[in-house]
């Protein structure tokens, strides 16, 4: 088996747009969320929401990176795949050294082509107005993927994943697994998202899991959610042809575990979290001695850091309460199939950097938890191995274990 | 006809984000690098304009600009009138 290595980085989130800025963010507890301006089709002033804020990515306009033909046959959520893909190819250097039909394009994004499936349906339904000619293509679940292909000319297996939040996790799973295992020898893995419509917040509103004010993840007073968008890519390669070009490793991929908790569509259950831990530590042949970090799904609602804490005392036992932990979604917001993407690059960051982000915006952890969640600045810590979790409704888990490159 | 142009001008100039001033009537698709999704977007943003349907056996003869106009101009006069009260 091959081992699997991070050797490119590209994102557009709502704490940056390049890998610099995310990096400064991520550190700095910069947060992404801030209030949205009034949606034009909403009625009222209060838009019928419970909450005013949402974690958008800001300053992107896609004409700076894209030709005018691909912007009118594309989504916002196929722009940030685009340019985060690009962003990655560029910084591993890697086309030049692997065959086009031997890298894989493995993405998440669950929500397809929201903005323009809403904008279309409320012309013709609103108005009985034609529908635009590129909405099919706008509006393709795979078009992020697609484009990715054709923007860098790469011909190897393309898919996208949709498994909700868990998504990008499991496509970052899905493609090292093909690394690993020699089907192909690279693959640029990631996920993208760009929901933020009235609809979809609406329709979160209604489930009232999204938070009045800010997420707060693992807080005493945590009451929910903040949604977000953005985009994050990985270029993943074996160590060998790493080794052969000099490219620089960011971390090594080590372990995937996926589980389902067959239990309830949005209340999740602590085995199936546990599950999909314990299998990605098999997988990396690693043991829960090894684990100092978990990047936690941590949305901030109740429900999910109870589960996940439960989870995790279940899997370490009397060490749970001493693995440091931060969920970095108060930073970035969640945003659906392309989080895990996000916080994998989080994750791989504070592995290279021996820098632990800190769980940003709270200031008093739930104690009825037991974990060592990392307030107000970062921590400075000697990496072994991190654990990316991703638990998404409908139960399905998705974790992956990295490892810093030069263990 | 000098409406019909400019608003035809001012529609391709906003989908290729490029000056009006660059584009004229002899100007060709190829000239404004003009591609398939470009065409697509344009030809929808201009029945939507001017309320007309281009048919499908016009749009593959569209090569320049004039053409585009000339092709709307005819469109436009064939429309039926609106009944007056």
């Amino acid at each position: 088996m091959n081992r699997v290595v991070v050797t490119g980085l590209g994102c557009i989130t709502p704490i940056g747009n390049t890998i610099e800025d995310f990096r400064t963010s991520l550190f700095t507890s910069a947060t992404g969320i801030a209030p949205f301006p009034p949606y034009p089709e909403a009625p009222g002033p209060t838009q019928g929401l419970r909450f005013t804020q949402t974690a958008a990515v800001k300053n992107f306009d896609p004409a700076d990176h894209l030709a005018s033909g691909i912007i009118a046959a594309t989504d916002r959520t196929a722009h940030f795949a685009i340019v985060a893909a690009r962003q990655a190819a560029l910084l591993s250097g890697f086309l030049d050294h692997h065959a086009k039909d031997d890298i894989a394009i493995i993405v998440g994004c669950a929500c397809a082509g929201r903005q323009s499936e809403e904008t279309e349906t409320i012309k013709l339904y609103g108005r009985d107005a034609r529908v635009h000619p590129l909405t099919v293509t706008r509006t393709m679940a795979s078009a992020g993927a697609s484009h990715i292909s054709i923007d860098l000319g790469i011909t190897g297996p393309v898919l996208n994943i949709s498994t909700a939040c868990s998504s990008a996790t499991h496509a970052i799973g899905q493609a090292f697994h093909m690394v690993r295992h020699g089907i192909v020898s690279a693959a640029i893995t990631g996920g993208h998202e760009a929901p933020l419509t009235f609809g979809f917040l609406r329709a979160w509103d209604s489930m009232r899991v999204v938070s009045p004010t800010q997420c707060q993840p693992f807080a005493a007073n945590r009451d929910g959610m903040t949604l977000g968008e953005g985009g994050a890519m990985f270029v993943i390669e074996t160590l060998e042809s790493a080794q052969a070009r000099n490219a620089t490793i960011y971390a090594e991929i080590v372990g995937f575990g996926m589980s389902a908790d067959a239990h309830h569509i949005t209340q999740p259950a602590p085995d199936g979290a546990a599950s999909a831990m314990r299998k990605a530590l098999k997988d990396a042949n690693a043991s829960p001695e090894d684990v100092t970090y978990i990047n936690a799904h941590g949305t901030g609602t109740q429900a999910n850091d109870a589960t996940e804490a439960a989870a995790i005392h279940q899997l370490f036992g009397s060490l749970g309460s001493q693995i440091p932990i931060s969920s970095t979604k108060s930073l970035h917001g969640h945003s659906i199939g392309a989080t895990g993407a996000i916080e994998a690059l989080a994750t791989i960051i504070a592995l290279h950097e021996q820098q632990l982000p800190a769980n940003a915006g709270v200031t008093e952890v739930d104690p009825t938890l037991n974990l060592d969640v990392i307030l107000n600045t970062p921590r400075q810590s000697e990496q072994k191995i991190a654990l990316s979790n991703s638990l998404a409704f409908g139960g399905l888990n998705a974790v992956l274990a990295l490892r810093h490159h030069l263990l | 006809m000098e409406d019909i142009a400019k608003h035809c001008i001012e529609i391709i100039a906003k989908a290729k984000s490029i000056p009006e001033d660059t584009i004229t009537l002899d100007s060709t698709f190829d000239q404004l690098n003009v591609d398939s999704l470009d065409k697509i977007n344009i030809s929808f943003e201009v029945e939507e304009a001017f309320g007309i349907e281009i048919p499908d056996e016009a749009l593959g003869s569209i090569k320049t600009v004039g053409d585009m106009v000339n092709g709307v101009q005819k469109l436009v006069a064939a429309k039926p009138s609106i009944p007056t009260p």
